[in-house]
């Protein structure tokens, strides 16, 4: 198929970005979005231009390093994925697709459709562990049973890949779904109680000074999570905090 | 240089504890003025790196990626083994050691894998501690599942997710020490060379993948954490930025390359569609306990099923060719990782596959959901369920054991795989070779370390499954730690490491003058092409079948493709920014070296062993006629090469094994 | 507890508990004027309670009063800040693809239930001030009986009034649609309860809002 397409491109933080138009064909509806990418690529590699610079790295959905907004919604019109397991054959021939990055005040543009996220890596830092020393002189690991319902929930919410498509769908570029994973993880296990005050106090605080907004319950973040993080976790770590200030 | 492994004198069982009881240890107070450079921040780097700075040390830790989190430790699946024995079915860590050294067909050293089957239950503790959520029972109890190649119990996992939470757990780890200040973490930097004074290694060149910014930095130790080199293939399971150039620069540098050519090839990945394909993604192991494996018995429906005009569905049973069952009886579909991957290439050679590039086999769902739908359709009471009542059942009970698996594959393929059988084909997934390590994880040169896949250690010719993320994490957490303090005992009155020196200026220039080159070479071909070409190259000839004559031949296609990449090579955009097309540059430069040692190094090994397989070396006659044929007494030692210039001019250092507590044996699966 | 109403989740909460507040006041104030349906007495009774009663008056209206402001003011604030929060526009974005329509536009429904309870008071509760406490007629009688049901049907003679007034509502149902399941979720109390929870929610937006379009209807066509 023979594509259109209208993407973002910015020479470093500090430019002025735009949208370029460009013409790809002879796309297999078999390739990956990325592997579209990677055609275009070639294409102005070959062509003497600057490829379009871009996240990426497994490419099987589990590194949350790619990110992109296409056509409106964060990781593509898909559902369950993260970009480069969204497939060409969710497009027509003929279509225009509009490529932009992960848009946020907290996620400034670096390049073209690279963001830097590490307002997320400040926010696990002000809270986001145990504090249990890797000394190997911990308790054996069966000598605290931990239900199968309480582990299997910190697992599901354990599988927050940190891609930011919550940030970027988000009307109000909140970071509640991501937060209140990692809360929710440790709020679920009995390991995490012992510092559960001060983790969601300090994570929360952290999350405001880094200029994310707030919450408007709109869900959006819910569906178009690639790992169908639940918005029970931003409840529980409401939750969480009114606890930690009450207490 | 001779090489000394180091390896503690003694009882296999007490080496390691009696080695920890007389190491030298660094005094708290002295750890502060210490600096430790971690390259990496995967499983083994990243745990090494937080367990550092826990211990006192200053850690700066790289990472190429935005975040450690993103290393393609990630990536893992199936789970992480240990000798915790919960299951009561006999385990232990002499089970674990001998079930690693076998699988690993007798090319380890046996003291060091004994070392991490000792600590393998420690690694369980601590990450529970750390709030990773393995599966569970109903009693609360850690779960096990089993994993191929044993016969106990032993693997912990989370889901289909083992290497994401693992790793998460050590990124917690690191957070943690990152918030102290006893971290300094460097995302989005890749090291380009390492800077050796007076022979020890003392700190590294770094590009700031964001800025283009040549950065200096100095440390007492370095340790190498950076993976395999599995995409020296251009196609593999690894991740697009996985690469050798950290550890291909250390061998530049001095540090002995080990066994190259052992290259796990996984026998289930999603099989390439067309030339454009990036990468290939790997589905779980676990789907050859239900799925069975074929091709067309005939070579004429082969051929209409790759032109598309016959569907598998319309193939008679007797016109199917189950070939591991009938070649491996006694194991079936079921046979080692490398048995299974040969064997598809070699249905696959003869014209048997079954897609259009010829690249496929079919790993068919139908006779278990047959066989679970009558399962279930007696616990139920039903009595002459119909077709479809049974087949609903069957499918039922397939959803829930593999359903994300199909899920994935479907996603990908565009076929219901509950309908028709998948489509399979071997991937390159892991390389057991790396850097030669000693004892001590110490490479050839002092002070530098390299832990994880990117060492050559553990696996010998052969990984088993879950064995990858117990090691990187051993490494990490349990022996890095002990070794490295032993060595920097010496360092308390070093001071700083100064980084205006001329090793530094030098090093620096070394760098730089490699991306001016790139940014200026007028050439005409993407980076991209060569590697294609490379990884062409690597899969034909030094793939999962190896002659004499092909890795000769490949030996010489990839220097004439490297003289070629470093004449034709284009790489638009300048240095001074974020370019990802010069980063692509450097690495396939590496790949281009590295590739030809890989080859040379099977040409050397004239046997067959694990993921290495000579066309010449196979039983002739009896039972195993045509299987992969060991040779002991000729090379069981471990190859170390040392640079010498060109790739082709490496010297051969060899590294005798001994096995004082396992007896040698031919692996048969059939 | 200071620093909790600074944070994040603290304003969300404070959010929730104004619009638990109001939604409660909502109930109330429908259960008075439904009464006008049924019998002019009753509803002049409970008028005459609620407009004279001290507690009600000097208590509860400032609270009510205070909360109405706060739940507008917060809600201006946090809409600003989430401005702010969003860095460049997306040249193309597809909001309908994962929310709802009442979710991203709460803003624009309660701007237009801001601009209600402004007419609103301008009709009802500045004339019923300036008669009790500036003209200091606490009877609530006008020729010889109690005012307050003929001033309602005067009210809802005026076809433009009525018709904003139902669009008012309309809106104050989409509003409420979010708003309700929102506040809940907001404190946290969204555990196991979701489907019962949303299914109420949804039963009260719409027959809250509801009742009073049939109140003001009622009165256009029945006076």
């Amino acid at each position: 198929m023979n594509l259109t397409l209208k993407i973002w491109r910015q020479k470093d933080s500090n430019a002025k970005g735009q949208m370029v138009d460009y013409k790809v064909t002879d796309i297999s509806e078999h390739m990956s979005f990325l592997e579209m990418m990677d055609v275009l690529n070639e294409q102005l590699v070959n062509a003497g231009e600057e490829p379009v610079a871009f996240d990426h790295d497994c490419r099987e959905g589990i590194c949350g390093m790619c990110s992109m907004y296409i056509n409106g919604e964060a990781h593509g019109p898909d559902r369950g994925i993260t970009t480069c397991q969204l497939h060409m054959r969710m497009f027509n021939d003929g279509d225009t697709i509009t490529i932009e990055p992960f848009r946020a005040a907290a996620f400034p543009v670096i390049k073209d459709l690279v963001v830097d996220r590490m307002a997320f890596e400040r926010i696990q830092q002000a809270g986001g562990y145990i504090s249990v020393n890797t000394s190997g002189n911990t308790q054996d690991a069966n000598s605290l049973p931990i239900s199968k319902h309480a582990a299997d929930e910190a697992m599901d919410a354990a599988t927050c890949i940190g891609c930011g498509a919550c940030v970027a769908t988000c009307k109000n570029s909140s970071a509640m779904l991501f937060v209140g994973a990692k809360v929710s993880q440790y709020a679920l296990l009995p390991q995490g109680q012992v510092e559960a005050a001060d983790r969601v106090k300090n994570m929360v605080a952290q999350m405001d000074l880094e200029g994310f907004g707030n919450c408007t319950n709109t869900g959006a973040c819910e569906v178009e999570c690639p790992k169908g993080i639940s918005l029970e976790n931003i409840a529980r770590m409401n939750r969480e905090l009114m606890k930690a200030n009450i207490s | 240089m001779a090489l000394d492994s180091k390896v503690p004198k003694g009882p296999i069982k007490d080496k390691w504890t009696d080695y920890k009881n007389h190491i030298d240890l660094v005094n708290p107070a002295n750890k502060r003025h210490i600096d430790i450079i971690v390259v990496g921040t995967g499983l083994a780097g990243g745990s090494a790196a937080a367990t550092l700075a826990e211990l006192g040390y200053n850690v700066k830790a790289f990472a190429y990626q935005d975040s450690p989190r993103r290393a393609h430790s990630i990536a893992a699946q199936g789970g992480i083994n240990a000798a915790k024995n919960y299951q009561g079915d006999g385990d232990s860590t002499y089970r674990l050691f001998y079930d690693t050294v076998k699988g690993g067909d007798y090319r380890s050293r046996e003291a060091n894998v004994h070392r991490l089957a000792e600590v393998s239950g420690n690694i369980i503790d601590q990450c529970v501690a750390q709030g990773v959520p393995f599966a569970r029972d109903y009693g609360g109890l850690l779960d096990n599942r089993s994993f191929g190649g044993v016969l106990v119990s032993r693997t912990f996992y989370a889901k289909g997710q083992t290497g994401q939470q693992l790793l998460l757990g050590a990124y917690s780890a690191m957070n943690r020490q990152i918030a102290r200040g006893k971290i300094e973490m460097f995302n989005r930097h890749e090291m380009l060379d390492v800077v050796k004074v007076d022979g020890k290694a003392r700190g590294i060149i770094a590009r700031n993948l964001i800025t283009g910014e040549i950065e200096r930095h100095s440390a007492h130790a370095v340790v190498i954490a950076t993976g395999g080199y599995g995409n020296v293939y251009f196609l593999s399971t690894n991740a697009m930025g996985s690469n050798a150039t950290a550890a291909w620069k250390i061998h530049k540098k001095g540090a002995y390359f080990a066994n190259p050519c052992y290259t796990q090839i996984h026998p289930t990945c999603i099989p390439r569609s067309g030339d454009y394909q990036s990468k290939l993604t790997l589905m779980s192991e676990s789907l050859r306990n239900d799925g069975r494996i074929w091709v067309p018995a005939k070579i004429e429906d082969a051929q209409a099923i790759q032109q598309g005009k016959l569907k598998p569905t319309d193939l008679a049973e007797e016109d199917r060719d189950y070939y591991l069952e009938r070649r491996y009886p006694a194991f079936g579909n079921l046979v080692p990782r490398d048995v299974a991957s040969r064997a598809a290439k070699e249905r696959c050679d003869a014209g048997y596959g079954v897609n259009a590039t010829g690249e496929a086999v079919y790993l068919d769902f139908a006779a278990a959901i047959q066989r679970y739908g009558k399962e279930q359709a007696k616990i139920q009471n039903i009595d002459n369920p119909s077709e479809g009542k049974i087949y609903e059942l069957g499918q039922a009970i397939v959803e829930a054991k593999y359903g994300n698996l199909f899920q994935m594959y479907e996603k990908i393929v565009d076929e219901n795989p509950y309908k028709t059988p998948m489509m399979i084909y071997p991937a390159t997934h892991y390389t057991m070779g790396g850097v030669w390590v000693d004892y001590n994880l110490m490479t050839t040169v002092e002070g530098l370390y390299c832990i994880g896949e990117a060492n050559f250690s553990d696996h010998g010719a052969n990984r088993l499954g879950a064995s990858a993320l117990m090691q990187g994490l051993a490494d990490g957490y349990f022996v890095l730690p002990y070794t490295i303090g032993d060595y920097l005992s010496d360092d308390i009155r070093t001071g700083k490491i100064p980084t205006d020196t001329k090793e530094f200026d030098e090093a620096e220039k070394e760098v730089k003058g490699r991306i001016d080159f790139f940014i200026n070479n007028n050439g005409t071909k993407s980076v991209d092409h060569f590697h294609k070409r490379l990884g062409k190259v690597m899969w034909d000839k030094v793939g999962m079948a190896r002659n004499e004559k092909g890795l000769k031949e490949a030996m010489a296609e990839i220097k004439a493709i490297r003289e070629e990449f470093w004449k034709e090579v284009k790489v638009p955009g300048s240095a001074d920014e974020m370019n990802t097309e010069l980063e692509k540059a450097g690495r396939v430069a590496d790949f281009l070296e590295l590739g030809e040692l890989f080859a040379k190094d099977a040409l050397v090994r004239e046997e067959s062993c694990g993921g290495h397989f000579r066309e010449e070396s196979v039983e002739l006659d009896g039972p195993q006629k045509g299987e992969a044929k060991r040779n002991d007494k000729d090379f069981a030692f471990v190859s170390a090469w040392e640079y010498k210039g060109e790739p082709a001019d490496a010297v051969l250092h060899k590294e005798e094994l001994e096995f004082n507590d396992i007896e040698l044996k031919q692996r048969s699966y059939k | 507890m200071g620093g909790f109403f600074k944070s994040s989740i603290g304003r969300k909460v404070a959010m929730a508990l104004s619009a638990f507040f109001l939604m409660f006041f909502l109930i109330i104030h429908l259960a008075v004027n439904i009464t006008s349906l049924f019998s002019e007495g009753v509803f002049n009774e409970l008028s005459h309670f609620m407009g004279t009663n001290p507690l009600v008056q000097f208590a509860l209206q400032p609270v009510l009063i205070f909360g109405v402001v706060f739940h507008f003011v917060m809600g201006f604030v946090l809409e600003l800040k989430n401005k702010k929060a969003n860095g460049v526009k997306y040249a193309k974005n597809n909001g309908a693809a994962n929310s709802t329509w009442m979710s991203r536009n709460m803003i624009y429904s309660g701007l237009a239930i801001l601009a209600f309870i402004v007419l609103h008071f301008i009709d009802f509760w500045f004339p019923e001030i300036n008669t009790k406490y500036i003209q200091g007629d606490m009877s609530g009688m006008h020729d010889g009986s109690f005012r307050y049901f003929h001033e309602l049907q005067h009210k809802f003679l005026s076809p433009a009034r009525v018709g904003a007034y139902v669009v008012a509502f309309i809106l104050l149902a989409l509003h409420l649609l979010h708003g309700f399941t929102s506040a809940f979720q907001s404190m946290g109390v969204t555990a196991g309860r979701k489907k019962a929870l949303q299914t109420f929610g949804k039963i009260y937006s719409i027959v809250i809002p509801l009742g009073f379009i049939i109140i003001a209807l009622y009165h256009h066509l029945n006076h």
